[in-house]
């Protein structure tokens, strides 16, 4: 067929593939999220985590404490006024690349929170790459989610300046 | 003479209300009103003689209030003249009892003198009311916003201020 063929048949140890697929395939399979609970949302965020969702499949329950190791942000919560900035701050100590998971619909539009302190939709203060529905969404959600977020990190492109829709 | 069992438990578990009526005697000028309402008493006073009305209260030993629980601010509508009350709500944990304080306020005046003076408590309680309702505290060691961020425009919890879509 191609060129892996004929070198596979020579070396079988060697894969060929493609740059983009080879760093995008290494970043979706260990997105690390920050950990950054803001309300109920963050109990099911936990429980993703647990033995019975066990995110550890998707390779995203690394938790981190610190912003400087984590790919992903999932803001787990509704996000006041005052809280915006600790927020956009947490997200610019992420080293790129990085994503924005939005849990929940207080994070997404601020839910039954209309009011004088809550932000209405965290996308507001720092881009969101996938925003989830529920009150709060269970782990499946968020799973569906990570798994959503990987989709769209294959479809990246790391080697030239346009980045995937 | 000794207590029954009975009658020194609802003496712990329900704080009794304060009586009032030696406040009136006391300060007959600055108590416009006293009201009594499920049984709870409520003091309307004058802003004017305020502190020296609560270092009696808490320093006469028939009622000692020693601690101020909370500070509620109160907007009655921008109709409303006065418009803005303040409420003060002491306890006495050497009697157990109770008795709230308020005060009225008009809205081209809404100042207030500090208890700071009278009750360390007042510190954040009365910068919870400022950042609220916008109520001015006078010499006031620090008036600060205290929920809402500093740069914040406005006063939420006004009744002006619209409930959603902010």
């Amino acid at each position: 067929m191609g060129l892996e063929t004929k070198i596979g048949a020579v070396l079988p140890e060697v894969i060929t593939t493609r740059l983009d697929s080879l760093v995008n395939w290494a970043r979706k399979s260990a997105l690390w999220p920050a950990t950054f609970g803001l309300a109920c949302c963050a109990i099911e965020m936990m429980a993703m985590t647990d033995p019975r969702n066990d995110v550890a499949r998707f390779g995203a329950e690394v938790f981190r404490a610190s912003p400087r190791q984590a790919d992903v942000m999932i803001v787990a919560g509704r996000v006041s006024i005052k809280m915006a900035p600790v927020l956009r701050r947490i997200y610019d100590q992420m080293p790129e690349p990085k994503w924005v998971i939005s849990m929940g619909v207080c994070a997404s539009a601020g839910g039954v929170f209309n009011n004088y302190a809550i932000v209405q939709g965290v996308d507001k203060v720092v881009p969101v790459d996938i925003f989830v529905p529920g009150c709060p969404p269970r782990p499946e959600g968020l799973i569906w989610a990570i798994m959503k977020l990987q989709e769209k990190i294959e479809r990246d492109k790391v080697f030239t300046e346009e980045k995937a829709a | 003479m000794s207590q029954t069992l009975e009658q020194a438990q609802s003496a712990t578990r329900y704080p009794r209300y304060a009586d009032a009526s030696l406040i009136r005697a006391k300060f007959t000028d600055t108590v416009e009103e006293i009201i009594e309402a499920a049984s709870e008493i409520t003091i309307v006073a004058k802003r004017e003689r305020l502190v020296e009305l609560m270092i009696w209260l808490r320093d006469e030993p028939a009622f000692r209030f020693d601690y101020l629980s909370d500070i509620s601010g109160v907007d009655l509508g921008e109709f409303a003249s006065p418009r803005f009350a303040i409420a003060y709500h002491l306890y006495s944990l050497v009697h157990n009892h109770r008795l709230r304080v308020k005060v009225f306020l008009e809205e081209d005046d809404a100042r207030a003198p500090t208890m700071w003076n009278v009750w360390k408590a007042s510190n954040w309680l009365e910068r919870e009311v400022y950042d609220m309702f916008g109520v001015i505290f006078d010499d006031h060691p620090d008036l600060r916003r205290i929920l809402m961020p500093a740069d914040y425009d406005g006063y939420p919890l006004r009744k002006d201020f619209p409930i959603k879509g902010y």
